[in-house]
């Protein structure tokens, strides 16, 4: 089924991020956009499975970045882990919410209808200047991490140690909910709704409970980048920002919760390299590559387990029109 | 709120409803014949805009009839729209089509992640326009208020010249006969001697010139930015999302009460102006995920 | 309303669906009984997967009612009906195509305990000996780790029996389980399906095409013609009515 990971792979992985984090302060910022990137791709990943594809998920991103500004500007000298936390909880209830409503939605329309909640809060964060500083969108103190205050760069390392921490233990937590019950469940969806409900299962609150977590995922990856830049603007929740982290989740596959990582690390690396030589050419060359993927290898890089044609299978209603 | 606020709303409003449903037009035609969302639209619509600006700024040394200035708009969208939509299904797309729709999407996206690239690399960040082509169809005063015809009777006059033309295509042309079938059963259609394929590559190309006709008639009356693309891509989806994906003559209902309930929203509560697409969009497929106007019902499990 | 009587399961009173101007159930009034093995057969297109979908909450009817063990059903969805034990197999067999045998009985086996853990394993909190003994039954155990996407057809509507079985349902409803099954097996499989439902007490109920196998194994037989029971009996008696022996069985 899923590729095993192997525990040591991850681990020299995690020494070598925290060695070019330490050695090279440049590569902080990417690796932070990287790993935020990689949580918010999880978080698309955790409904993929059950075959539903949002087309607004940066609108968490969106709340728990806001969430977070109003966090530290409310409460002077808060901590950064606490602005964070509310961040994340600002999510989680704003998925719930939705959920209530979007489970019973499933394919194109389930897409759409959080495009069109996404746009709404986009629209409204860009205009609302009294409270969202408008399309400048809000700064903020940079917040002390643990008590401690600190200057940019050490702000920066702590962060990376923070949000890699955070990717490891997470990805480990939503491998396990993958496994579970409940993210079985959700697979089934994708192929056989209708037999669930007939095994007495209901599809519609698995769905929504998977809802909130990757709207908790997302909003996570959002308040981690506004404390990181000390800033949230509206462009967090753009409907182009929910398709980077579609690209990503689809870039890395859907078998494993560390793909969304592994597309999240070829994400960034593709967007220097063409920093680095392109010129701001990086959209061609990421265009280039998703239309790539999606040719050769659409289950993305964990890749799936490969499926045998699915044969067609007539609702039981159907059937009887024979 | 006063009549005469009403009427100038009304006023305001229609017109903005016939630029939208113009932009809107080729976006539905293509979910409605091939099944598809094309994102690349509104590459399509800034190719058209930042086109006929530059083809506009060539002709002014030469020529100053405002006939022939209008119609070079005509000229590039059809050109640069039709080139590039036909190319797009025939070196791209077309090799997906038997692919899950939210692939073909994303497909599509990639493209206009490529193409803003390309557009911000041919016409630079600096804002483009077309001078003042717009001014020279006069004004015209209305409850004292001064619009330009422009934008008051021309862009909607072109709006609704293109559903009538469109609706007249697709019912009494053999091209356009020949669409329906396909839309209706590809295989059915091919079996009869339709060639599927060429009719793919020539609605794309019809899609895509009304795409960058809407980009090209908007261009004198808008500056041309990077991110324009981005903005009207995710309007036009409200618009046929509110209609029901494929709806033309539902496209053209849901762009004036978008466009009603913008104009209303300005003279009434501001901040809401550029909500109100996405709110109507939301309300929508809260009620009827299929749309307003689709034949389908509402399919929830 | 009367009490149930205790040896009732299902009812149907006047139940009709109509589409347009056919009506695929006419004001059927039927009834099953605890411990009943009851066989439903009848041509293509004569509403009895219609009757089982409406039955189990699938499709709405247009008028009338059912009851189980005397609770109104008809607007209860497949969901809840299952939960008060009625477990279906399908005339297509309705497996998860990303899963393996096993785990499709596994998420049966959950859904039956009632817990759906968000941490602890699928296999885990799965009766694995459950499991176990149901793979045998489907004769299935060779196959435990295969993707149901790639099993032969006989099979499919094998494991499609065994996760309704899975449940542990009062009634079990299976629409044609031995078509699909080689005409050596069905004997067999038939016989290994009924005597696990006799031992669990079950009562079933199963469309059948094959004349041979309702014999040996219906306690009682119903025709449907037309969206309507034309005739509901013994075996014996059935298949002696002439109007069956014309319109089901094809005899001139």
């Amino acid at each position: 089924m899923r590729t095993p990971i192997s525990p040591v792979a991850v681990a020299l992985a995690v020494l070598l991020v925290l060695a070019a984090g330490w050695a090279w302060p440049w590569s902080r910022m990417p690796i932070i956009t990287f790993l935020c990137f990689g949580l918010a791709a999880l978080g698309l990943t955790v409904l993929m499975r059950a075959g539903q594809v949002s087309f607004g998920h940066a609108m968490y991103a969106a709340v728990g970045g806001y969430a977070t500004a109003f966090a530290v500007r409310a409460f002077p000298g808060i901590d950064g882990l606490a602005a964070a936390a509310a961040g994340v909880l600002a999510s989680l209830a704003a998925g719930a919410l939705v959920a209530a409503f979007v489970s019973r939605y499933r394919g194109i329309f389930f897409g759409m209808l959080n495009l069109g909640l996404s746009m709404v809060l986009f629209s409204l964060a860009g205009k609302l200047y009294a409270w969202t500083g408008g399309t400048d969108g809000l700064r903020f103190e940079r917040p002390p991490l643990l008590g401690v205050a600190m200057e940019r760069g050490q702000f920066e390392l702590a962060m990376l140690v923070l949000a890699l921490s955070l990717a490891v233990g997470i990805a480990w937590m939503v491998q396990r909910y993958f496994d579970s019950c409940a993210g079985q469940v959700m697979l089934a969806i994708r192929t056989n709704e209708t037999r669930l409900e007939y095994i007495g299962l209901s599809a519609r609150s698995v769905l929504a409970q998977g809802y909130v977590l990757s709207a908790g995922l997302v909003g996570l990856a959002g308040a981690l980048l506004a404390l990181v830049q000390s800033l949230v603007t509206p462009e967090s929740g753009y409907w182009i920002r929910s398709g980077e982290y579609v690209f990503i989740a689809i870039l890395g596959g859907s078998g494993h919760a560390i793909g969304a990582f592994l597309g999240a690390a070829v994400f960034e690396l593709i967007k220097l390299a063409a920093a680095a030589w392109f010129t701001d050419a990086w959209q061609i060359l990421l265009g280039a590559t998703l239309i790539a993927v999606i040719f050769f290898a659409p289950q993305g890089i964990v890749g799936w387990r490969r499926r045998a044609p699915k044969p067609a299978q007539p609702t039981p209603a159907a059937q009887e029109a024979r | 709120m006063d009549l005469n606020l009403l009427l100038l709303a009304t006023v305001d409003g229609l017109s903005y409803a016939g630029s939208l449903f113009l932009i809107s037009l080729g976006l539905t035609l293509i979910c409605g014949v091939f099944g598809v969302i094309n994102v690349a639209h509104g590459s399509l619509y800034a190719f058209g805009g930042y086109s006929a600006a530059s083809l506009l700024a060539w002709l002014l040394p030469h020529t100053s009839s405002t006939p022939v200035l209008v119609a070079s708009l005509f000229v590039a969208a059809a050109v640069v729209g039709g080139c590039l939509g036909a190319l797009l299904e025939r070196s791209l797309l077309r090799h997906f089509q038997d692919r899950d729709p939210v692939l073909q999407l994303l497909v599509t996206f990639a493209v206009f992640m490529v193409l803003e690239d390309v557009q911000r690399m041919v016409w630079g960040a600096t804002p483009v326009n077309a001078g003042d082509l717009a001014t020279r169809l006069g004004t015209t005063e209305l409850l004292g208020v001064t619009f330009m015809n422009y934008q008051l009777l021309f862009i909607p006059g072109v709006a609704l010249v293109a559903y009538a033309g469109l609706q007249l295509l697709l019912r009494h042309s053999t091209a356009g006969r020949q669409i329906v079938a396909v839309i209706h059963h590809r295989e059915v259609a091919t079996a009869l001697g339709i060639n599927a394929a060429r009719i793919g590559t020539l609605t794309f190309a019809l899609a895509g010139a009304l795409g960058a006709l809407g980009g090209a008639l908007s261009v004198p009356m808008t500056s041309f930015v990077p991110g324009l693309g981005a903005e009207m891509i995710v309007t036009s989806f409200a618009v046929i999302a509110t209609a029901g994906l494929g709806q033309v003559t539902g496209a053209l209902v849901a762009a004036v009460l978008i466009g009603m309930a913008r104009s209303l929203a300005v003279y009434t509560l501001p901040e809401l102006e550029v909500v109100m697409p996405y709110l109507m969009m939301v309300a929508v497929l809260l009620v009827r995920p299929h749309g307003l106007f689709s034949a389908t019902a509402a399919r929830r499990i | 309303m009367s009490a149930p009587a205790t040896h009732e399961l299902l009812r149907t009173e006047g139940l009709t669906l109509r589409f347009g101007g056919i009506a695929a159930a006419d004001g059927i009034d039927f009834t099953l009984a605890r411990g009943e093995h009851l066989a439903v057969i009848g041509a293509n297109g004569a509403g009895k997967t219609t009757f089982i979908n409406i039955c189990t909450g699938y499709i709405r009817p247009s008028s009338g009612r059912v009851l189980f063990e005397g609770v109104d059903i008809t607007r209860k969805g497949p969901r809840q009906i299952a939960r008060l034990g009625v477990g279906r197999s399908f005339q297509l067999p309705q497996l998860f195509l990303d899963h393996t045998v096993r785990q499709c009985l596994e998420l049966a086996s959950v859904s039956r305990q009632g817990r759906l853990s968000r941490w602890t394993s699928l296999s885990r909190a799965a009766d694995q000996r459950a499991v176990a003994e149901m793979l045998e039954l489907v004769e299935l155990a060779a196959h435990a780790d295969d993707l149901t996407a790639v099993l032969p057809e006989g099979r499919r509507k094998l494991l499609d029996v065994g996760i309704a079985l899975m449940l542990e349902p009062k009634l079990v409803i299976m629409d044609e389980p031995t078509s699909g099954v080689s005409s050596e097996d069905k004997h067999g499989v038939m016989q290994t399906l009924m005597r696990a439902l006799q031992q669990r007490r079950v009562t079933s109920w199963f469309v059948e095409h094959d004349v041979e196998i309702v014999r040996r194994y219906a306690t009682r037989v119903a025709a449907w013609i037309d969206g309507r029971v034309a005739a509901d009996g013994a075996p014996a008696q059935v298949f002696a009515d002439p109007l069956v022996r014309r319109e089901v069985l094809g005899e001139r």
